[in-house]
């Protein structure tokens, strides 16, 4: 009763509260069913990261792939949060921007406290797990794979965080089809010399890039590579490495 | 029945800019028996004086653990104090859930700064009648806060809360400069000397009436009481008390006394000012 005399007296007016609706808030729609992402649409391909003797190295191409297209060449997907934590991205750029404005903005929130603390490594691996684990638990995932790399304690950090939350951390790591070529060949790489410096890290990652670009379809040679080391972050780009496609005229049969 | 007309709410001030409610607030730490932080440059302790409402019951727990790297000592309303140390807790758990980080304390201790602080501005609530002393290790080191009723917190080298602290604060400034370099146990014993400060000399400390709490660079922290305190009673076992020790008293409670009969007196703030030790003397509400 009292409720429908409320709505009589503000009859043609704004509905209670649609003052406070500012534009980007979410407004629900009553007509229609609820809406998910069912496929990624500007996307990015591999990241690959490899710990070294004191440090770490993330790359991952420029290319926003739209479908099958080429469509953006010069996209960054490496975000780096601050001088001891470096995180890059495949999958759904939109998504990851998104993610990387939140990221951003705790960072600026946790640097106003001004009390010393920042985050980790492995406190923003963390966090990226339980986000990524409640966003697919929604039923409405973050189309990412994230790959977390740092300096913590003394020692590199290394971990992958995918769309459904599944989370772990190793010395070497690759995303998307990243993980069927270059995996492989950075364990190898690691096996053959368990101690690399800086510049053999460099080179593997620099080779599985080159061979990655060869072999899949929606890659670019033109990436960007972050060093993580004890005196912090690098961030080399754009590096383009050069193909050579000597023999491609000896490849026959699939015009 | 009113004693004032200015303090029937926690919002309204007094004219001379006092707000009547957190006073008396604060005059409910002082209530509470003693307790105690001292840290040195590896550990963080809290020793706290227990008492027994009555012959029947046991003694009340004073040392509450909040999480691995964090206890807490109270005086004051201890309702009041599992409210908060609850509060803590989950403060502690959602840290370790998101970022799998212990909190640093300081964030613990502001997070309760305002909580409390809400209380002291809003119709119809009440402050917590709770002080508490916050021990807790974490990458920056050991850390003593103390919180009040007020909601003001300090970062602190020492301190003491409760009845008849004055005694323990007046020790621990005496000793201030020797605490960075101790040893754990040394801490432990200028602590027991100090809480030893506040009893009256015809009571001393047994294993029943009082309890430490430790944290260090790498132990958690740790809660010793009854049996457990025999090995750190008996490194004071014996000595001289401090001379200043107050005189034997029948049980009366101090802040008895009216609290308004001060007014307009330009009276001090009723808890330690500054972040560190350095209440003047002359503040002891001991008789």
């Amino acid at each position: 009763m009292e409720a429908s005399l409320q709505m009589e007296f503000w009859r043609n007016g704004p509905q209670p509260g649609a003052l406070y609706n500012f534009p980007g808030s979410q407004i629900w729609n009553q007509n229609e069913p609820t809406k998910r992402t069912l496929y990624p649409s500007v996307t990015g391909t591999s990241v690959l990261g490899l710990k070294f003797n004191d440090g770490v190295v993330i790359a991952g191409d420029k290319l926003g792939s739209y479908g099958s297209m080429a469509r953006f060449r010069d996209l960054s997907r490496v975000l780096k949060v601050n001088d001891q934590v470096v995180v890059g991205a495949s999958g759904d750029y939109a998504d990851y921007q998104f993610l990387s404005e939140i990221i951003e903005q705790r960072v600026i929130e946790e640097e106003c406290l001004n009390d010393g603390f920042g985050y980790t490594p492995s406190s923003l691996f963390s966090w990226l797990t339980r986000v990524m684990y409640n966003r697919r638990s929604n039923i409405n995932p973050l189309w990412n794979t994230y790959v977390v790399a740092g300096w913590e304690n003394n020692a590199p950090f290394l971990g992958y965080v995918d769309k459904i939350g599944t989370a772990y951390q190793a010395p070497t790591i690759s995303s998307g089809y990243g993980a069927y070529i270059a995996q492989p060949l950075l364990r190898d790489a690691l096996e053959k010399k368990p101690n690399m410096n800086v510049k053999d890290a460099i080179e593997t990652i620099d080779r599985c890039m080159k061979v990655l670009y060869y072999r899949d379809a929606r890659s670019l040679n033109k990436y960007e590579l972050a060093i993580v080391t004890k005196d912090g972050v690098e961030i080399r780009s754009p590096v383009t490495s050069q193909p050579n496609w000597e023999i491609a005229h000896l490849i026959k049969g699939y015009e | 029945m009113f004693r004032n007309q200015y303090d029937n709410d926690v919002t309204v001030w007094s004219p001379q800019g006092r707000i009547h409610q957190i006073e008396y607030a604060m005059e409910a730490v002082k209530q509470g028996s003693a307790s105690l932080g001292l840290k040195s440059k590896t550990h963080a302790i809290l020793v706290a004086l227990k008492r027994a409402p009555s012959e029947l019951s046991a003694y009340q727990k004073k040392i509450l653990p909040i999480d691995d790297h964090v206890g807490v000592a109270i005086a004051g309303l201890t309702a009041d104090a599992r409210l908060l140390s609850n509060f803590m807790r989950s403060e502690c758990l959602n840290s370790r859930y998101a970022y799998d980080q212990p909190l640093p304390v300081s964030r613990l201790v502001s997070a309760v700064g305002n909580k409390s602080q809400i209380l002291t501005q809003r119709y119809g609530r009440r402050p917590f009648g709770v002080g508490l002393l916050i021990c807790g290790y974490d990458s920056q080191g050991p850390h003593i806060y103390q919180t009040c009723p007020s909601a003001n917190y300090y970062d602190c080298k020492a301190m003491a809360i409760g009845a008849r602290s004055q005694s323990a604060r007046t020790y621990v400034e005496k000793h201030l400069d020797k605490f960075l370099d101790c040893s754990l146990e040394e801490l432990v014993a200028h602590g027991l000397r100090a809480l030893r400060d506040t009893l009256p000399s015809d009571i001393n400390l047994t294993t029943k009436n009082c309890s430490v709490g430790v944290v260090g660079k790498d132990s958690d922290f740790t809660i010793y009481d009854d049996d457990k305190m025999e090995q750190y009673l008996s490194l004071i076992e014996g000595e001289e008390r401090s001379s200043r020790a107050p005189p034997p008293t029948d049980g009366v409670q101090e802040g008895d006394q009216e609290p308004m009969q001060q007014d307009g007196e330009g009276q001090a703030d009723p808890q330690p000012a500054g972040p560190e030790v350095q209440q003047p003397e002359g503040m002891d509400q001991g008789p």
